[in-house]
């Protein structure tokens, strides 16, 4: 730590010492590059939400608040309600969530606690190399390997729960298939692990040292450390994980698009055929015309809405979460 | 068919992959073809044509068709360079009215108030025909005979069980279990299934309330996949399954599919013949449009698909116009030949003598 700030504090001063015009002029330069590369990134995602608007307008001016409020999909007889398909993009990112949060929490904490120093590199290696599978890989494996032989797992876990008041229902009946609101969840778990595991293991590694030390000191043992130390303080950055997370499995398309098997319905057994936004427009896109397609874009307008909406919740959650921390630590 | 069984084989394992990748293309709206199968073997070389590229993009069940088409277009004439980027027919007919494109390809006809949009005005040509077949997965049941009402009660979830009347009623001597039966549908916007449900409008009119599109309101709990292949491997890996799939994807899966009660009342199982029968039964429109669905004859397979290749009326490019010309005539002389190869059914000599005559009306220059 103090060789760093050695190396900082003389960095700074070199800097300070050649505070001449051209110095500052680069300064200056880089100060609104960066500027212009922070705005642009505003400035296109403001164009892609008008344009997009724009060109939905004729299915949001048809359907009215149906849109959102109709589960009727109905593309012959003109009636876009987009109800079931945010029900199943909700499901399987909830079902995502729950599945790789755990997962991913525990594998940052394996590597950034427990894994001896040699063995970290390759550990974190094999989670990154995950990431970079494209997704249509994934929906491949969901399709022809995870769906025809995830069936007889669902069987038994249905009759396993059958006497169980709540979960008797969601996960009810024998699946036809493996295709499923499950199924599409499981496979978006897997390829958000990754993310959510890399953001939260760079949050732990900066919990400092002395805080440990003092949990240790007080006779804490490994797990009373983390749960005393390292989750309190690294709780932002645990929620920007999962954010980046959710908003990787709400967009996420072709997986989803292979194995939710595209049958629009709302029902609370998981282990049934579902829809998703995404799936929807990739499936439907190519071939659709006028107010079909502006409500296809329309659904675009929703996801990115959804996304907002979501993210702007959990972050004021964290803001209330990390004010009360303070007020008690007063 | 037999010689046709390992090409089609090669490219219906690439199918799925495909299937997904198509809808990677289809949001980027581009998409590549490419095709070097078949070897130059073609007699009637014609005159040759100057260089010349012919881009076109539409619908993507005939593709097959049109890629192997234009390979062995080449090999005659190599300076015209020809593309087939698929899409949709939709995106054929807009890409053309909007001048992106040289020819489209397109399995419905242009909607009227969509004619307007056209830049300049265009042609149909109707290339080759194919069979839409009810493919099915049930063990022990090796031939099924169906009425265009089983099949709308069906799809349109009335009849749940195939021990259903409305089925054995028709198939005396096979023993229908009494279970669930699973409908596999389209879950992407497909023209085969807007000319299946024309067909049930057709054919069923009181049975089938869902109406016709590239996609309908399904009942729920159904079954869907991507693409033809993507359906015949739910049918394939489901048992008790039911589905609509293009003949060529379900020859190849290996599927069994039903034979269907055609207009004149006879039970005519899917094949390449009762495809150019149903042809043959229906009637020619002036702009050589027509509607093979449910049509006339004894032989006639009742769910056969039309498509077309629509070109503009006038091209201001010499080489290009006669690139075009060359091209069309290709596909309705020589290219005859090839659509069995690919899964589809060539079209009967009075209809290709019509509309090779319609080349007439193509101005060039």
């Amino acid at each position: 730590m103090t060789l760093v700030d050695n190396e900082m504090r003389s960095g700074s001063v070199s800097l300070l010492a050649g505070e001449s015009p051209p110095g500052r002029r680069t300064d200056s330069v880089f100060r609104s590059a960066a500027a212009l590369a922070a705005g642009v990134v505003l400035l296109i995602l403001g164009l892609i939400l008008v344009t997009t608007t724009r060109n939905a307008w004729p299915a949001f001016a048809e359907e009215g608040l149906s849109f959102v409020t109709s589960s009727t999909w109905d593309v012959a007889g003109a009636a876009f309600g987009t109800l079931a398909f945010t029900y199943g993009t909700l499901v399987i990112s909830a079902i995502a969530l729950l599945i790789a949060v755990p997962v991913s929490i525990g594998v940052a904490l394996f590597v950034t606690e427990m894994v001896p120093k040699r063995l970290r590199a390759g550990v974190v290696m094999l989670i990154d190399l995950l990431s970079s599978v494209p997704s249509v890989v994934f929906g491949l494996w969901g399709i022809l390997v995870v769906a025809p032989a995830i069936t007889g797992v669902y069987t038994n876990i249905s009759s396993a729960l059958s006497g169980v008041p709540v979960l008797r229902t969601v996960f009810s009946g024998a699946p036809i298939s493996g295709r499923s609101f499950f199924t599409a969840g499981l496979i978006l778990a897997i390829m958000i692990t990754p993310i959510i595991t890399s953001i939260t293991r760079e949050t732990f590694a900066t919990v400092p040292r002395a805080q440990k030390d003092a949990a240790y000191a007080l006779g804490a043992t490994n797990w009373e450390m983390i749960r005393g130390s390292v989750l309190p303080f690294s709780r932002s950055g645990i929620v920007a994980g999962v954010l980046l997370g959710f908003g990787r499995a709400i967009g996420e398309t072709i997986a989803v698009a292979l194995v939710i098997g595209s049958s629009p319905q709302i029902t609370q057994r998981l282990f049934s055929s579902g829809d998703a936004l995404s799936a929807v427009i990739a499936n439907q896109f190519g071939e659709s015309t006028g107010t079909y397609q502006a409500a296809l874009i329309g659904m675009g307008v929703l996801l990115f809405v959804i996304t907002l909406v979501i993210s702007a919740f959990a972050r004021a959650m964290i803001a209330r979460a990390e004010r009360r921390i303070g007020a008690e630590s007063v | 068919m037999n010689e046709s069984r390992i090409a089609r084989r090669v490219s219906s394992r690439v199918a799925l992959t495909a299937s997904a990748a198509a809808l990677v293309l289809a949001i980027s709206a581009c998409g590549g073809s490419s095709s070097d199968k078949g070897s130059p073997t073609s007699t009637t070389a014609g005159t040759k044509l100057s260089a010349a590229t012919l881009n076109g993009s539409g619908a993507t069940f005939p593709q097959a068709f049109y890629e192997t088409t234009i390979a062995k277009f080449q090999t005659v004439q190599p300076d015209v360079t020809v593309t087939y980027a698929g899409g949709g027919s939709g995106k054929g007919q807009t890409d053309l009215a909007a001048g992106l494109v040289d020819w489209a390809g397109s399995d419905s006809t242009v909607k009227p108030e969509d004619a307007a949009k056209f830049k300049t005005p265009f042609l149909y040509f109707p290339t080759v025909a194919a069979p839409i077949t009810v493919s099915f997965n049930l063990s022990g049941v090796k031939s099924l005979r169906l009425t265009p009402d089983a099949v709308a009660g069906i799809f349109g979830g009335a009849v749940s069980k195939w021990n259903d009347p409305l089925i054995t009623a028709t198939n005396k001597g096979v023993t229908l279990p009494a279970t669930d039966i699973v409908v596999v549908h389209r879950a992407d916007g497909s023209g085969t299934t807007a000319n299946f449900t024309k067909y049930l409008t057709k054919a069923a009119p009181t049975s089938w309330t869902l109406g016709t599109d590239k996609v309908v309101n399904w009942p729920a709990g159904q079954q869907a996949g991507n693409g033809n292949a993507g359906v015949a491997q739910i049918i394939e890996s489901t048992q008790g399954s039911i589905g609509y799939v293009d003949f060529s994807d379900a020859d190849f899966a290996g599927l069994k599919s039903a034979a269907i009660k055609n207009k004149d009342g006879k039970f005519v199982a899917a094949s390449l013949s009762g495809a150019s029968a149903a042809v043959a039964g229906a009637t020619l429109n002036a702009d050589l449009t027509y509607d093979p669905l449910d049509a006339q004859g004894a032989t006639s397979y009742a769910i056969t698909a039309p498509t077309y290749m629509l070109i503009s009326t006038t091209y201001g490019d010499t080489a290009k116009g006669n690139a075009v010309k060359g091209f069309v005539k290709y596909v309705l002389t020589d290219g005859q030949d090839l659509a069995g190869y690919s899964g589809f059914a060539r079209l009967p000599a009075k209809i290709l003598s019509a509309a090779i005559a319609q080349l007439k009306m193509v101005k060039v220059g």
